[in-house]
C-alpha cells in the first residue's frame, strides 16, 4: 500500500472537497511557495466555489488568490499575516466577507477547539515518503521546521502532503507522521528556494537601528531577567536582530547560560545556541539556511508545533515560559497599543503573527521602533488598528529614549537606576511630531474588510476599507 | 566630558535629526568637506534649522565651518553663531592669525545678536604641516580655543606621504599636538579612523591615541563611537585604584604620616591628580560607584 496519487487535482477529488468547505495551508515556504497557487488552480479548474482559505500567512507570491476571490472560488480568508499586495487588494474592498486575522497561537487553538474546522489540509513538504511521513529538514526545498503545518495535518478531515522529494519508506525524523496523512502528491517543485529561506540573515548597518539595539540590551540587563535560565525571542528584522548579537556578547562576557531561544529562528540565534548562550532552541519556523542546517543536525534545536509555540488553548505553550521578547511595530499609541496590521494609510500590510502571543506570554515585552519612519511619527494618540493590546506591552525603545508602560512602575525604576534614558511616551510623541509634524488621518471608509481576532477569541479591532486613489 | 566626536555631513537630515541618539559625546555637523560646493547653501540652512528646532539633548554641538580661504565661512558663521553651538571647528588652522580672524568675526556676530562675547568656543582643526608646527601658538591665541583637533587625511596630503592604517606618518603630528595642547592646558582630539568596516583596527587606533595622551578621538562612522567611548572611559580597575589612592591618603593623614605609599609606590602629586581626574570622569559617566566618593 502507498498513498501516492498522480496529481493535485486527483487528491482534491479524492478529498471530497465541495462548495463551501475549508482548505488550509501553511507558510513555511514563505514568498517562495508554489503549493497554495497550484492547489487553488486545481480547485478552480474543478469548478469548486465558495471556499474558505485558512492559511497561517499569505505572501505576495499568492497573488493569484485575487482572481480566485473575484471569481467566487474563495469567499472567506482566515490568516495570521498578509503582505502588502494582497493587503491592498483586500483593503480596497474587493472581498465581500471580512478577512479574519488571528495570531499564530489563536489559529491552532481555534482549529483544535472546532471554531475553525479544516476540511482539507494541504501540506507543502520538502521531503516525504510514500505514506506521508514528512519533514522540512531535508530536500532541495528544505525550510526547516514545519511547526505551523502540524495542527492542520492533525485536525483536518483530510490531509494531502505535496512534496518534490520522495524518500524511501520509512522517512525517519518526520515532522508530521503518516498517521495524519491521507494522500501524497509528488510535484516537480514545491517552491523557489530563493523565496523560502534567505542565504544569510544580515544584521542592520543603520546606526540608529544599532543604537536602539544597544539600548534594548541595556534594558534587558536592567530588568533583572538576564540571569541563569534566561529565555528569549526576537524578530528577524533590523534592530531586533542586532539586539540578539549584542545580547550574545553580554551573555558570553558575563557567562550567563540561558535555557532557550524561541521563535522564528535565524542564524544569529543558532550562533547563540552553539556558543553556549542557550541550552536549546524551540523552533516553529526557520528564517535562513543556517537555521535549517541547525535544526537538521543539532538535537538541541527542537522543532515545535504552532500549538506548542503559542496556543492559548494548550495546557501550556512555550510563550508562557518566555522571559523577554523583542518585537517591532508600525505604530504604537500612548496607551502602548501596537499596530502591525496596517500601514500609515490604513491599508493592510502585515498581521500579528506571533506578536500578540509572545507579548502576552513574556515577562518583558519590548518594542523597538524608530521615532519616525518615512517622515511619519510612529508614536501616535491612537493606532489605526489595535493588533496587540497595550496592557501586554512593557517597554518602547526608540533612539530618543525608552518609554515604560505606567503599569510597570518597578521596571521603570530599575531602568532609571541603570541610568537608561527613560521618557514619558507622550514626550516621545511630542518629539516625533516636532520633527515630522502631525500627519493627517488617513481617509478610511466604514465598511469592514477585516476583523482582528485576539488570541482569546474576541474581536480586538476591525479594519475598514480604504479606497484606492 | 568629551571622549568621542562624531562627524555628521551637514546635508544628511536623517543623520542629523538622530545626532543625539548615536552615543557620541559631541557631534560635528559638517559644512566643509562632506558638502559639495553646490550644496553649501542647503546644508547651512539644514544645520541651522536643526539647531533651531531639534533640541539636541545630552550631546555637545560642534559645527565645522568652511576654511577662511573660501567664500563660505562668513556666511556659515552668520547662520550658525546666533544659535549658539558649543564649538566652532575652523578647518586648516595653520597659524595664530587664522584663529584671530575667525575669533574676530565670531565676536562681531555675537555682538550683533546680543550674545555675550566669547560664548561660542573654538576647536581648531590642525591639518597642515604649518599648523602642526604652530600648534602651541594656535592653542594659546584666543581664550575661545578649548581644544586642538588633528586631521590626518589632509595633513598627509600636505606632507606628501601616504595615509596608512598604522599611522607612522602622523606620529610626529600626534605627539606634537598632544604636547602643545597640554602645554596650553587644553584638550586634544585625534583624527578619525577611516576604515569603517575594520572593527579591530578602530580599537587599536583608539587605544594608541589614548596612550599618547589624547583626550578623545573623532569618528566618521557611528559604529566606531562605542569603541571610542569605551577606550577613553576609565576602566573599573582604574577607578578602583583611584579610590585606593584617596583611601591611602586618608589613612596616612589619620596616622599623621607625611609621605604615603600604595602598593610599595610613593603617592606623589601626579598620581593624586590622575586619580582625581579618573574619579571625576567616572562620576560623570556614573560607572564604578564613583558617585560614592
Amino acid at each position: 500500500m502507498n498513498k501516492l496519487v498522480g496529481s493535485i487535482k486527483q487528491a482534491v477529488i479524492d478529498s471530497g472537497l465541495k462548495d463551501g468547505m475549508t482548505v488550509s495551508f501553511h507558510h513555511h515556504l514563505r514568498n517562495g511557495d508554489y503549493v497554495l497557487n497550484m492547489v487553488m488552480e486545481a480547485i478552480a479548474e474543478l469548478g469548486i466555489k465558495d471556499l474558505t482559505v485558512n492559511a497561517s500567512s499569505l505572501f505576495d507570491a499568492h497573488r493569484p488568490l485575487k482572481e480566485h476571490i473575484k471569481n467566487g472560488v474563495v469567499t472567506h480568508i482566515l490568516t495570521d499575516y498578509m503582505s502588502a499586495e494582497l493587503g491592498r487588494f483586500i483593503s480596497a474592498g474587493n472581498m465581500a466577507n471580512p478577512v479574519q486575522f488571528r495570531t499564530h497561537g489563536g489559529r491552532p487553538c481555534d482549529i483544535e477547539n472546532g471554531t475553525t474546522p479544516i476540511d482539507v489540509a494541504f501540506i507543502a513538504a520538502p521531503a516525504s515518503d510514500c505514506m506521508g511521513n514528512c519533514t522540512g529538514k531535508l530536500g532541495k526545498s528544505a525550510c526547516g521546521s514545519l511547526g505551523y503545518a502540524m495542527p492542520d495535518a492533525k485536525n483536518a478531515k483530510f490531509t494531502v502532503v505535496i512534496t518534490d522529494e520522495l524518500h524511501p519508506y520509512p522517512l525517519t525524523g518526520w515532522s508530521i507522521p503518516e498517521t495524519d496523512v491521507n494522500e501524497v502528491v509528488v510535484v516537480e517543485s514545491i517552491g523557489d528556494p530563493r523565496g523560502i529561506v534567505s542565504g544569510t540573515t544580515k544584521i542592520t548597518r543603520d546606526p540608529v537601528g544599532l543604537s536602539m539595539a544597544m539600548t534594548a540590551v541595556d534594558v534587558i540587563k536592567a530588568s533583572g531577567l538576564l540571569k541563569e535560565g534566561f529565555s528569549f525571542q526576537t524578530g528577524a528584522g533590523g534592530a531586533s536582530l542586532a539586539a540578539a548579537k549584542y545580547l550574545k556578547d553580554v551573555m558570553l562576557r558575563e557567562k550567563i547560560r540561558g535555557s532557550f531561544g524561541l521563535g522564528g529562528i535565524t542564524g544569529y540565534m543558532v550562533d547563540m545556541l552553539n556558543e553556549g548562550c542557550f541550552d536549546s532552541l524551540m523552533d516553529v519556523q526557520c528564517f535562513d539556511l543556517k537555521a535549517v542546517e541547525s535544526i537538521r543536525d543539532n538535537p538541541r534545536h527542537c522543532e515545535i508545533s504552532a500549538t506548542h509555540y503559542a496556543s492559548p488553548g494548550a495546557k501550556s505553550a512555550v510563550v508562557d515560559s518566555l522571559d523577554v521578547v523583542i518585537l517591532g511595530a508600525t505604530q504604537i499609541d500612548t496607551d502602548f497599543n501596537i499596530n502591525v496590521h496596517t500601514d500609515s494609510n490604513g491599508r493592510i500590510m502585515g498581521g500579528s503573527g506571533g506578536h500578540s502571543d509572545t507579548a502576552a506570554g513574556a515577562k518583558l515585552s519590548m518594542i523597538i521602533a524608530p521615532l519616525s519612519r518615512a517622515r511619519l511619527p510612529i508614536v501616535t494618540d491612537r493606532v489605526t488598528c489595535i493588533s496587540t493590546p497595550g496592557s501586554t506591552i512593557d517597554v518602547l525603545v526608540t533612539q530618543k529614549g525608552v518609554a515604560v508602560n505606567p503599569k510597570d512602575a518597578e521596571l521603570r525604576q530599575r531602568l532609571i537606576d541603570a541610568k537608561i534614558n527613560v521618557v514619558d511616551i507622550h514626550e516621545l510623541k511630542a518629539m516625533a511630531e516636532r520633527t515630522s509634524g502631525v500627519p493627517e488621518k488617513p481617509a478610511i471608509g466604514d465598511r469592514v474588510v477585516a476583523d482582528v481576532i485576539y488570541r482569546d477569541g474576541t474581536v480586538i479591532d476591525r479594519i475598514c476599507e480604504v479606497r484606492e486613489d | 566630558m568629551r571622549r568621542s566626536m562624531l562627524f555628521l555631513p551637514g546635508n544628511t537630515p536623517n543623520m542629523i535629526i538622530n545626532g543625539d541618539s548615536l552615543g557620541a559625546d559631541s557631534i560635528i555637523l559638517d559644512l566643509e568637506d562632506a558638502v559639495s560646493p553646490d550644496e553649501k547653501d542647503s546644508a547651512r540652512l539644514l544645520v541651522r534649522s536643526a539647531l533651531e528646532r531639534m533640541g539636541f539633548r545630552g550631546v555637545e554641538i560642534t559645527v565645522r565651518i568652511n576654511s577662511i580661504d573660501t567664500d563660505y565661512w562668513r556666511d556659515d558663521l552668520d547662520a550658525i553663531i546666533p544659535l549658539k553651538p558649543d564649538l566652532i571647528m575652523p578647518p586648516k588652522a595653520s597659524c595664530a592669525e587664522d584663529i584671530k580672524t575667525v575669533d574676530a568675526y565670531i565676536t562681531e556676530v555675537e555682538n550683533r545678536c546680543g550674545i555675550p562675547a566669547g560664548t561660542v568656543k573654538l576647536i581648531p582643526l590642525i591639518e597642515t604641516a604649518l599648523g602642526v608646527e604652530n600648534a602651541f601658538n594656535i592653542a594659546t591665541t584666543s581664550p575661545r580655543v578649548t581644544a586642538l583637533f588633528l586631521g590626518g587625511e589632509d595633513l598627509t596630503a600636505d606632507l606628501r606621504c601616504k595615509r596608512t592604517k598604522q599611522g607612522n606618518e602622523i606620529n610626529y603630528a600626534r605627539t606634537r599636538l598632544v604636547c602643545a595642547a597640554r602645554a596650553a592646558g587644553i584638550d586634544v582630539y585625534d583624527t578619525p579612523f577611516t576604515d569603517v568596516n575594520d572593527d579591530d583596527g578602530i580599537v587599536i587606533d583608539a587605544e594608541y591615541a589614548k596612550s599618547l595622551g589624547f583626550s578623545g578621538k573623532s569618528a566618521i562612522a557611528p559604529r566606531h563611537v562605542k569603541v571610542i567611548n569605551e577606550v577613553f572611559s576609565p576602566s573599573l580597575k582604574d577607578i578602583e585604584y583611584a579610590k585606593l589612592v584617596f583611601e591611602a591618603i586618608r589613612l596616612g593623614k589619620e596616622q599623621g604620616k607625611g609621605a604615603v605609599s600604595l602598593r610599595g609606590k610613593m603617592i606623589d602629586k601626579p598620581i593624586v591628580e590622575r586619580a582625581r581626574q579618573t574619579l571625576e570622569i567616572a562620576k560623570q559617566l556614573g560607572i564604578g560607584g564613583a558617585d560614592d566618593e
